[in-house]
């Protein structure tokens, strides 16, 4: 967050300026709930405290906004405003200074709207009691529907502008913006709950509220914890595969990499992107089931060992078949090596009876393996390998899936491998033909 | 454990005698109830469907947690809120404890209608537990619910409740785990603290709910039903989501544990029957299930490192090949696993799986040598008092050994000699209380075949 860009700076600027005119210009003259905005301001700097990190890019998730929702119940938009101000005072180490004084005018701000639009709507003010009911729900869900949405389009705003990549015009992960739009919904019930119970428990409503709540953020923390876990284990596995051969070492990671830079290009849903990335990763685990002198056979093969080659997505289906992951995964893992003219393996796919994935796949594999270091070849510099792409789109590779490719490499740029470096006493072995190398395909002994 | 599952089905009410008191006992509890209420006819029947209506809906969208364990958070929230209510609105409610557990089980029973439609059985022992909590909840608390002091005073109210509910979420652990000691074989303590464990949040929030409604319905009326299901749903969702990573990750280690049978470096199978057996005698040991994760993790991809080597060995028993191969492999492998950072202590288990009981020092001077291992565990490196390998790893070294002499063989007899065998080398190599576990459960399962 160091290099702002000046659009950012301005953009949060007006945010915060917005917020602190409104709190300034009251009214104060008859404001008389000094108690519940300071109960409510301290139940939000325990929320933002103890917000949990959402893992695929720097967003805080935590359920703030039941407390500015009931404080616009209580006490009316400016003291909603304050409790929403009340962010700046979270306990959290990770923001930056310009994050927090953003966060702190977009809570303000909302919850300011979402205050507004309540008195607008003709919700009473105060601590509700039997006769608000059922008349006070109305207002409050409209409410709670602007106070989210007035948030999460102030957070797109600034992601948009702190974010490159956005910029650049590529899609949020919106599965996951609609998941957070939605639990925020939720959570903002609990505004009301604050409220009504207020009147028969008091000031110990926020403490009732706090115990699910807590259940509620240990469980997304868990799912956060255990889908990083999940990831390094599948990292790990994948590349006890490759140790068997030196030179493919990271090639699954790689290839995991390109598909998900094609599949964004694409706009591919982010449900799907995920399972990309998976299949990406287990694309070449059914090596494991091609005997290792074949694999590693200097010279031409026999048919029968050619045959034992093109069984490896098969094989790789079979061991990855029970994961509850996409069935496109699946699919794309069987048939990473199809064709468009229909001459692959295993099954002589052609042209779209080919799962996307399996096309997506197959150039990012295809491009990978040319452009590392190989035991007959040194490794090909990117354009060179961008030209034979282009050379076998439309017999080998989808054109689309290869259009996409080029133009994601020309703006992310792509890491190639470092060479190889052998140490005296490593197990792996040299493999002298690759199976995924379109400029040097494999030499099957002619048997006629 | 797919065997066994089919022998529980063979011979249900022989086996799962606890099954079927608990069955009997919410039985007549419920029979009891609904006669009652049919008798004295319902009492506020506006409320009782309400809640009845949030029962059922809770019921629909009941949740596997880990451990295949089955709960309905927002069905037994709202149960124990209808047995905890006092006012909805100004006015008092008078239904009886019979009234909340005919509602509780005609929501239930309709709730389950949906899956049993899509073929997906309702477990009926988790059903009687949590109809008994409800029970339990409603005969102490409605008497007391006209109460005078009870009506006036909040926090009188609101600790007595509190209470019970605490003790309706204890006693449908101790149900809980005492149906897992029936079925799994599991000690009754370890399986009561487990339970409280994988619980305790889920637990607290459904206590904290039932509260919250009863309170807030004195405010809002039968309305609080309804708001109160939007956070509900929405904790529901995430513990969904977890409960499904978690299972997904359980079947991709799995599944690449099998990458080594696929490349031939193990018979198939092998990995499968190794980790049943080791969670098995881990079981049968007492350890808790999160080691218990850990242990059948590690038992899974305890030849993991068998990837690395150049030929595979001979029909890939380990038992068979040098020690020195053996340890070669155990840390190659734990190398692999020890890259995943998240799974340090099952590295730890892998590492050590070959070494002797009592410690590398005592049992094999000649082999101590080896030792002097950079990543070997600290404590271990010139230490005076020899520490064995952790439990897990004595645990996988004598099922991989059982395994890899027994195989997929069903012949008792094949299995007795190996144990036996087994117990020949209790002096140094193996676990004399894990090779006794082992004993224990090959013999069960033999009884059963």
């Amino acid at each position: 967050m160091a290099r702002l860009s000046w659009a950012a700076r301005l953009y949060i600027g007006v945010v915060v300026a917005a917020a602190a005119v409104l709190i300034v210009r009251g009214p104060f003259g008859d404001f008389a709930w000094w108690r519940e905005v300071a109960v409510l301001g301290l139940l939000l700097v325990v929320f933002e405290s103890t917000a949990t990190l959402l893992r695929p890019r720097q967003l805080a998730w935590s359920p703030n906004s039941s407390a500015t929702l009931a404080a616009a119940v209580l006490t009316g938009p400016v003291g909603a405003a304050i409790v929403g101000a009340c962010t700046m005072f979270g306990m959290r180490r990770g923001p930056s200074l310009a994050q927090r004084a953003f966060n702190t005018g977009m809570m303000a701000l909302s919850a300011y709207l979402a205050g507004r639009v309540f008195v607008a709507l003709h919700g009473h003010v105060g601590v509700p009691t039997n006769h608000s009911f059922p008349g006070l729900i109305g207002p409050f869900a409209v409410a709670a529907v602007v106070h989210v949405v007035t948030n999460h389009v102030l957070l797109a705003g600034v992601l948009l502008l702190t974010s490159g990549r956005d910029a650049a015009g590529r899609r949020a992960p919106v599965g996951m913006s609609v998941r957070l739009v939605a639990s925020d919904l939720g959570y903002g019930a609990f505004g009301l709950l604050i409220a009504a119970l207020w009147s028969v428990v008091g000031l110990f409503a926020p403490v009732l509220i706090l115990i699910p709540l807590f259940v509620a953020r240990w469980a997304v923390a868990q799912i956060v914890e255990q889908q990083r876990a999940y990831e390094a284990t599948v990292g790990a596995l994948c590349q006890a595969v490759e140790t068997k051969d030196f030179y493919t070492r990271g090639h699954s990671d790689r290839v995991s990499r390109g598909s998900v830079m094609i599949a964004r290009e694409i706009g591919m849903r982010g449900e799907r992107v995920e399972a990309i990335r998976y299949a990406g990763m287990l694309h070449d685990v059914g090596k494991l089931g091609v005997p290792t002198r074949v694999l590693q056979k200097n010279g031409k093969l026999t048919e029968e060992e050619y045959a034992a080659i093109q069984l490896h997505p098969m094989r790789g289906l079979d061991i990855v078949r029970e994961i509850g992951f996409l069935d496109e995964a699946l699919a794309g893992i069987m048939h990473h090596h199809e064709r468009i003219d229909g001459r692959g393996y295993p099954m002589g796919l052609a042209g779209d009876e080919i799962p996307e994935f399996a096309r997506v796949l197959a150039v990012a594999d295809a491009f990978d393996s040319m452009t590392s270091n190989r035991s007959y070849r040194g490794a090909r510099p990117v354009a060179e390998a961008i030209a034979e792409l282009r050379k076998w789109a439309g017999t080998q590779f989808d054109p689309a899936f290869v259009d996409a490719f080029v133009a994601a490499i020309k703006r992310e740029g792509w890491h190639r491998p470092e060479p190889p470096v052998f140490a005296a006493d490593d197990l792996a072995v040299l493999t002298a033909q690759d199976h995924d190398d379109p400029g040097a395909p494999l030499r099957v002994i002619d048997s006629f | 454990m797919a065997e066994r599952r089919h022998e529980l089905r063979r011979f249900p009410w022989v086996r799962d005698s606890g099954l079927l008191l608990l069955v009997v006992a919410a039985g007549v509890v419920l029979v009891a109830s609904v006669a009652q209420t049919a008798v004295e006819g319902l009492t506020d029947p506006r409320i009782a469907v309400a809640f009845g209506v949030l029962i059922a809906f809770g019921e629909v969208l009941r949740l596997n947690l880990p451990g295949d364990r089955e709960t309905a958070p927002i069905a037994m929230a709202g149960a124990l809120a209808y047995a905890l209510l006092i006012k909805v609105g100004v006015h008092p409610v008078h239904h009886s404890a019979e009234q909340v557990v005919t509602i509780t089980a005609i929501g239930m029973i309709v709730g389950a209608l949906p899956h049993l439609a899509v073929g997906r059985p309702a477990k009926v022992s988790g059903m009687a537990s949590r109809l008994l909590c409800v029970a339990c909840v409603a005969f102490i608390f409605r008497p007391l619910a006209g109460n005078g002091a009870v009506v006036t005073h909040w926090g009188l109210a609101f600790s007595l409740m509190a209470a019970l509910t605490v003790v309706a979420l204890l006693l449908e652990a101790v149900l809980t785990a005492l149906m897992r000691v029936d079925e799994q074989r599991a000690r009754f303590r370890v399986a009561l603290v487990d339970e409280m464990r994988v619980q305790l949040p889920l637990g607290a929030a459904v206590g904290a709910s039932a509260l919250l409604i009863a309170f807030a319905a004195e405010v809002m009326g039968l309305a609080a039903l309804a708001v109160f299901t939007a956070p509900l749903l929405v904790t529901q969702v995430a513990f969904r989501r977890y409960a499904g990573i978690r299972a997904t990750y359980l079947q991709t280690v799995r599944a690449l544990a099998k990458v080594t049978e696929i490349g031939g470096y193990v018979e198939p199978g092998h990995s499968e029957r190794v980790s049943r057996l080791a969670v098995a005698i881990g079981r049968e040991l007492g350890i808790h299930e999160p080691q218990l994760l850990e242990l059948e993790y590690a038992a899974l991809m305890h030849d993991i490192g068998q990837l690395s080597l150049a030929d595979p060995i001979p029909g890939g028993a380990t038992v068979l090949a040098s020690r020195q191969d053996q340890q070669r492999i155990a840390e190659l492998g734990a190398d692999v696993i020890q890259q995943a950072q998240v799974l340090g202590s099952v590295a730890e288990i892998v590492r050590r799986q070959n070494e002797p009981y009592r410690g590398l020092e005592v049992a094999h001077e000649g082999f101590s040598a080896r030792t002097g291992h950079a990543a070997g565990p600290p404590g271990r490196i010139g230490d005076s008092t020899p520490s064995g390998p952790p439990l897990s790893s004595r645990i996988i070294k004598a099922a991989n050994a059982f395994d890899d002499l027994v195989g997929s063989s069903l012949d008792p007899g094949r299995a007795a000699a190996a144990v036996q065998q087994l117990r020949l080398d209790t002096a140094s190599e193996y676990d004399p209380d894990a090779v006794e576990a082992l004993s224990r459960v090959v013999n069960r399962r033999s009884v059963m075949l």
